[in-house]
């Protein structure tokens, strides 16, 4: 730990906030710059909070608050994901004295790479939801009535699965991943509703589906509920846009805030599809 | 007409997806709204656990009975006891269904589930799933409510704020009206039922251990259109809170368990390292005032020390900033990581500081409102449900539903750990068989209304557009919710007083007229927060005056609502006979509190935002009400002579029997 507290401008202590804003999707970004007190214990998000207070630039200008996604405040929700000095993370586990000891008196906010900006750092991740919905991150159980416990299982196998259950899809790994493309698709005039989403969801299947949905996959698949169907779930990987995509670059592994074994969660899924492979040539 | 008919969910917290998940199995077709894509919900952030009995702790002696009595014991008997049975009695299958569908709660060795202790309980009764049990449960609802949606019997409607419900002539529900947070756009959805499942109301105090969606707005929209709001004086504070800039994040018990100490310097506001304050100019407050139990006095008791230290005696560690020292530095290291690591890594993650060797800042922290949406229930012959009968979790209004931390049914006048999880995830289960039979008698499909849905539309519609033309130079909305938070936090936490009260709703209804006309910063119309945030704002009042009023009102102490100058002391004579007649009297007292205090706090909406107060009855016919003794000197004596006064009152057989000899079957019915 450095010694924040300690400074030596006489006075108030203050940095500047670097803010990379875009009013709508399809306008132009734009850097805004924000002059904000330093209180002990802050994080972006409370900085975010103190800006949207100020309601004025450094230069005095009057501006509206900064959009951005945000909920728990203790990383365990994955809303408030942004760029911060060049790294993608969360804002509510982002210390202003640890950015401030890297990078003396500024900090810069940018939204996510990979998401269309919907306004400011707050953007889109439906395409990340829907990599959920296309490997069927469930299990199909029966029903919710009483048919008593889940099976049995053995702390290895809870002590395995856990970690990976502790994904919140935040998408670090999918902004970090040179294999996952920027998507964005725009409605139509006259399309409703569901043609668009229809029409949206269909080319986000043909795009990466991203090593956090890989990951729900092999988990899902490793359960003694979810192995009955698993084969659902390896087709899906196998499809367009699948595992094969994933280049191996390992950046997901290194940013994901949760210490997600992604990489071995993709070795996993690439061992069951060439499996997948072998059976159904022979069962032919 | 069946095919029109429609369920919206405002929520999808645990109680709104298990709602959704369950009503989609018995057929029907449901909208899910809410301000975050529902796997963001506010449930993700609890830690500890769900309560339920299980097979071993039946065998200690544990039974659902218990569970129930042990969680109206701990809400000091303000809640009705037949939905808290009913919980108690589905808890065990709560949990089997949550297993089954895939939370890998931790395992034994031969591959059960495990169980740890929680507060209020004897037994090994909390199931978890590492340190993130509401994450995996809403984890595992989240990824069933996807299989629906996939399906098409659920839509979601992800970042839409709900902005009232519509009703009819006769004042029933048929819909609601939402906003989408990024176009903007105000839209009336046609329901046939409606089901609240908006989360606790946190915000309202400004910081809190809660999310930041939990501003309590929906549910003070359904407060505003004319529904009960209950028990709103009940709000939970927790002891020990790391402050924050932008929130009070929660510190477990159990690192005062493992031998933490909570001082303050004895210099106010001591420039001083803390390490570099020698040992007697320290003072150990707890240890001093409660020798016996020290740094492990029950919450409560905790809870009211670090806030009077801090508050009255000015003894804050900061001078702007009220905390006090939670110190581990003089336990060994090797153990504190062994027992201690995950929450010790929370700490250092959010602090940037080694609680190790530097002791921690720690405060009170308002934790969870145990008041809320007043809704209904229908009593089984058994002392339980009648399960599918439509009035269950229904508020005043017809066809309009509360479920989750929203609705004020389970918890009483404080909430149990782990039980929270278990009521939030009940309700979703019981409310949605309650619906179908409920939509099985209606005449007509929302959907037709097409006027109604019009009207209630362009209402929204004018509220907002006239929000946006406010103009400039009013108040800030950010710093109106400061000053709220403030206010609130000083009033109506720990310790209440009446002038306190007082004081504060005066100052609560300035700061309202204020909200009237403050300023937006943004008046544009693409995903202006500034404008969502200010209606939040607004419909905080509704609520903060309802919790106002309704402790000032209360001129006793129960549960998480405590006044000293109402509190009934233990005894003091030391002369036996002297001692057992006040133990008498105090017994006396304890029955004349209960006549007049054991109900249940309505409050509702006069007009435009006049608050007003009426009480209603608790049924109580399960478990006799009894006096919460703990640490309370003279607990022996009063507690001889209170079970002397039940035997004879059962003996005469005109109060009924004790709650135990009518103890219900084991099981309820089938669901
Ligand atoms: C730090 C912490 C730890 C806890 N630990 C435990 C524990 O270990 N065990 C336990 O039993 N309990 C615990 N609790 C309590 C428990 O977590 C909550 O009571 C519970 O999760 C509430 O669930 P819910 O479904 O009612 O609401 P939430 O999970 O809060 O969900 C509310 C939903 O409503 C939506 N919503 C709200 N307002 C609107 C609106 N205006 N329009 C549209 N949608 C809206 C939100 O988007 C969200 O989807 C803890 C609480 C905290 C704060
Ligand atoms: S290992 Fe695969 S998924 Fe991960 S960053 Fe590299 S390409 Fe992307
Ligand atoms: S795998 Fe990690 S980085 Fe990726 S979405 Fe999940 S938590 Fe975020
Ligand atoms: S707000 Fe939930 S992860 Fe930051």
């Amino acid at each position: 730990m450095s010694e924040p507290h300690t400074n030596g401008h006489a006075g108030e202590r203050t940095f500047e906030v670097r803010i990379l804003r875009q009013d709508s999707p399809r306008t132009a970004s734009y850097w805004e710059r924000h002059r904000v007190r330093y209180e002990p214990d802050m994080n972006v998000t409370s900085v975010l909070q103190r800006i949207a207070a100020q309601g004025e630039t450094i230069d005095g200008d009057p501006v509206a608050p900064v959009a951005y996604e945000s909920n728990c405040l203790e990383e365990v929700c994955g809303s408030c994901t942004m760029i911060i000095n060049g790294r993608v993370r969360q804002a509510c586990s982002a210390l202003v004295d640890k950015l401030l000891a890297d990078r003396p008196h500024e900090i810069e906010l940018q939204p996510m790479s990979k998401f269309p900006v919907v306004r400011d750092l707050f953007v889109d991740r439906r395409r990340l939801f829907r990599a959920l919905e296309k490997v069927h991150a469930w299990l199909p159980v029966d029903g919710y009535y009483d048919l008593g416990p889940g099976p049995q299982r053995s702390q290895e196998d809870q002590q395995r699965a856990y970690p990976l259950s502790e994904c919140m899809s935040c998408g670090c790994c999918l902004d970090a991943c040179p294999q996952y493309a920027h998507v964005e698709v725009e409605r139509k005039a006259g399309e409703t509703d569901e043609q668009f989403r229809a029409r949206q969801n269909a080319i986000f299947d043909v795009n990466f589906v991203g090593a956090h949905a890989i990951s729900q996959a092999v988990y899902y698949n490793a359960h003694p509920t979810g192995k009955l169907n698993a084969g659902e779930r390896v087709d899906a990987l196998m499809e367009a846009g699948g595992v094969q995509v994933c280049g191996n670059a390992q950046n997901c592994v290194a940013v994901c805030p949760k210490e997600i074994p992604l990489t071995t969660s993709i070795a996993r899924a690439g061992r069951q599809a060439t499996k997948r492979i072998f059976t159904q040539w022979f069962d032919q | 007409m069946a095919d029109k008919q429609r369920v919206m969910i405002v929520g999808g917290g645990l109680a709104g997806l298990s709602a959704a998940m369950r009503m989609a199995e018995l057929g029907l077709d449901v909208d899910l709204i809410s301000l975050t894509p529902v796997k963001r919900s506010h449930s993700v952030c609890a830690q500890g656990g769900i309560n339920s009995v299980n097979q071993l702790t039946r065998q200690q002696g544990d039974s659902e009975w218990l569970h129930f009595d042990d969680t109206v014991y701990g809400g000091a008997f303000l809640q009705h006891q037949p939905p808290v049975k009913e919980m108690a009695d589905w808890a065990p299958r709560i949990i089997d269904l949550m297993d089954r569908l895939g939370v890998p709660f931790n395992r034994t060795p031969e591959g059960f589930r495990d169980q740890r202790r929680f507060g209020g309980t004897l037994f090994k009764r909390t199931a978890f799933a590492g340190a993130t049990t509401g994450q995996q449960l809403l984890y595992a609802l989240d990824d069933q409510v996807r299989r629906w949606s996939v399906a098409g019997k659920v839509s979601l409607h992800e970042t839409w704020d709900y902005l009232g419900p519509v009703l009819d002539d006769a004042g029933t529900c048929r819909g609601i009206v939402a906003q989408d947070l990024v176009t903007m756009e105000i839209r009336a959805f046609p329901a046939d039922a409606v089901v609240i499942a908006s989360g606790g109301c946190g915000l309202i105090y400004g910081r809190s251990t809660m999310s930041m969606v939990c501003t309590g707005s929906a549910a003070s929209r359904t407060f505003q259109a004319g529904a009960k709001y209950a028990n709103a004086e009940f709000i939970q504070v927790h002891p020990t809170a790391i402050p924050g800039a932008d929130k009070l994040r929660l510190m477990s018990e159990s690192a005062r368990g493992e031998g933490g100490r909570v001082w303050v310097p004895r210099t106010p506001q001591d420039k001083r390292r803390p390490i570099d304050i020698p040992e007697d100019e320290r003072y150990y407050f707890l240890e001093e005032c409660y020798p016996e139990y020290g740094n492990l006095v029950p919450r409560d008791i905790a809870t009211r020390e670090i806030f009077n230290v801090c508050t009255n005696e000015g003894l804050s560690v900061e001078q702007d900033r009220l905390c006090v020292y939670l110190d581990l530095t003089h336990l060994p290291r090797e153990m504190l990581d062994a027992k201690l690591g995950g929450i010790l890594e929370i700490y250092e993650k959010f602090q940037g500081v080694d609680p190790r060797s530097v002791p921690m800042k720690i405060f009170p922290a308002v934790h969870y409102s145990m008041g809320g949406l007043w809704v209904d229930y229908e009593k089984s012959a058994s002392g339980g449900l009648v399960v599918g009968s439509p009035r269950n979790q229904q508020t005043s209004i017809p066809n309009l539903y509360a479920i989750g931390e929203c609705d004020y049914q389970y918890h009483g006048a404080n909430r149990l750990g782990a039980n929270s999880l278990l009521s939030c995830i009940f309700s979703g289960l019981v409310v949605a068989p309650g619906i179908v039979n409920l939509l099985k008698g209606a005449k007509q499909a929302a959907a037709d209304e097409t006027q109604l849905m019009a009207a209630a539309q362009a209402r929204y519609q004018d509220d907002h557009d006239r929000l946006l033309r406010r103009p400039a130079g009013g108040a800030n909305p950010y710093l109106l919710h400061q000053q709220l938070g403030n206010v609130m936090t000083k009033a109506a936490t720990v310790v209440r007083s009446n002038d306190a009260l007082d004081e504060a709703y005066g100052q609560v209804c300035q700061l309202n007229e204020q909200a009237r006309r403050c300023s937006l910063s943004d008046t544009g119309n693409w995903t202006n927060q500034n404008v969502v945030f200010t209606k939040s704002l607004r419909d905080m009042f509704p609520i903060a005056k309802a919790i106002l009023l309704g402790a000032r009102a209360r001129d006793e102490c129960r549960g998480a609502h405590f006044k000293p100058e109402f509190a009934m002391p233990g005894l003091e004579a030391t002369d036996p006979a002297e001692h057992r007649r006040e133990a008498e009297a105090w017994c006396d007292r304890f029955e004349q509190n209960t006549a007049k205090w054991l109900k249940t706090t309505i409050a509702t909406l006069d007009g435009d935002d006049e608050v007003k107060l009426s009480y209603e009855e608790v049924d109580t016919s399960l478990i006799p009400p009894r006096p919460r003794l703990y640490g309370l000197v003279g607990a022996e004596v009063i507690d001889e002579v209170w079970k002397t006064r039940q035997q004879s009152k059962s003996a005469d057989g005109r109060d009924g029997a004790d709650g135990r000899a009518s103890a219900a079957p084991k099981t309820a019915a089938a669901h």
